[in-house]
């Protein structure tokens, strides 16, 4: 029987092609439980100035097991390819690893990518010795580019940070996945677990999401929908799934019916 | 005493104090954290041979909930 293997991302392994964040939660708990029942190895953090005010046994780093999981830094936020290159690298200063999460967000209301400064603060970074995951549009050339310059995964949206709209360009995804021999991490927008699985029958790596999972009404049971979708999803694609036909084709034998 | 901006507020420090004195002062001397100082990163082996100077413009950062 047709099985899975493993997600490789510079050399990395991971049994699980979900990757989750840790925004919007509504209280530490309810992540930890989220991320559990979504089994992801991968957890997303984002970089920002320390809250003096607040004690450090609050802090969010001290309720994720960093022997179980993963964490990715991001670049969320960051308008400018010197913002992100310098928030990256306070972000592996911090200790962690050298892999980042690239976002350089060129309009905010949409935080849709600024492509031409995200190849820019990618080939900086990539110098730098960074694994660099860039967060970018559905854009084949700009995700060639990326490849280009040494990124170690491309990450396109599926829809806007956040929207929950799910794929709206499922041929662009495709035409990603086909054009590049990096792993293709679909993030951004994915809002329900259809559409989880509708991207990993695209063909693609792993899905990175948070909203999806965090602002449900129930994000525990929500996460473990996500989980069973990203494997259902990637299991249609590796059966290969029957061609699309225009009129009906039936199914029973035409001859030996009753008169 | 000096005067330093941390994380965008400006502080009285001691004139012989080092970056390891300004964690502790902070309360941060345990946390995961990276330090910049004067838009460069300040290694953390270097935090206790790094003396503050006026006017230096330190963030401290630390890693935060936040998907996106």
């Amino acid at each position: 029987m047709t099985e899975d293997g493993k997600l490789t991302i510079a050399g990395r392994s991971f049994r699980s092609r979900l990757m989750v964040g840790t925004g919007k939660y509504k209280d530490n708990q309810t992540m930890v439980a989220a991320h559990q029942a979504s089994g992801a190895e991968v957890v997303t953090v984002a970089v920002r100035r320390v809250d003096l005010d607040r004690k450090s046994a609050d802090a969010m780093l001290n309720f994720i097991d960093t022997k179980n999981f993963f964490i990715l830094p991001n670049t969320a936020g960051c308008y400018s390819v010197d913002e992100a290159v310098r928030t990256a690298r306070l972000a592996r200063e911090a200790g962690l690893s050298e892999w980042i999460k690239l976002e350089v967000i060129g309009d905010e209301k949409t935080l849709l990518p600024d492509t031409e400064g995200l190849i820019q603060a990618t080939k900086q970074l990539v110098a730098e010795g960074f694994k660099v995951l860039p967060y970018t549009n559905d854009d084949l050339i700009v995700a060639r580019k990326l490849e280009q310059a040494g990124a170690v995964a491309v990450m396109p949206l599926a829809s806007p940070i956040g929207s929950g709209m799910g794929i709206l360009n499922p041929i662009n995804i495709r035409f990603i996945k086909e054009a590049v021999k990096l792993p293709v991490i679909v993030d951004a927008g994915v809002g329900t677990a259809s559409d989880a699985a509708a991207a990993m029958e695209l063909g693609v790596d792993g899905i990175l999401m948070n909203t999806g999972i965090a602002s449900a009404r129930d994000p525990v049971a929500m996460a473990r929908a996500m989980k069973l979708a990203v494997e259902a999803g990637r299991l249609a694609f590796l059966a290969g799934r029957m061609p699309k036909k225009e009129y009906a084709a039936a199914s029973s034998p035409t001859t030996g019916k009753i008169e | 005493m000096i005067t330093v901006t941390v994380n965008g507020e400006k502080r009285k420090v001691q004139r012989e104090a080092v970056v390891a004195d300004l964690l502790v002062e902070l309360g941060i001397g345990d946390r995961r954290i990276a330090v910049e100082r004067n838009r460069e990163i300040v290694n953390r082996e270097k935090y206790a041979q790094t003396p503050l100077e006026e006017g230096d413009v330190f963030e401290i950062i630390e890693f935060v909930g936040g998907g996106f």
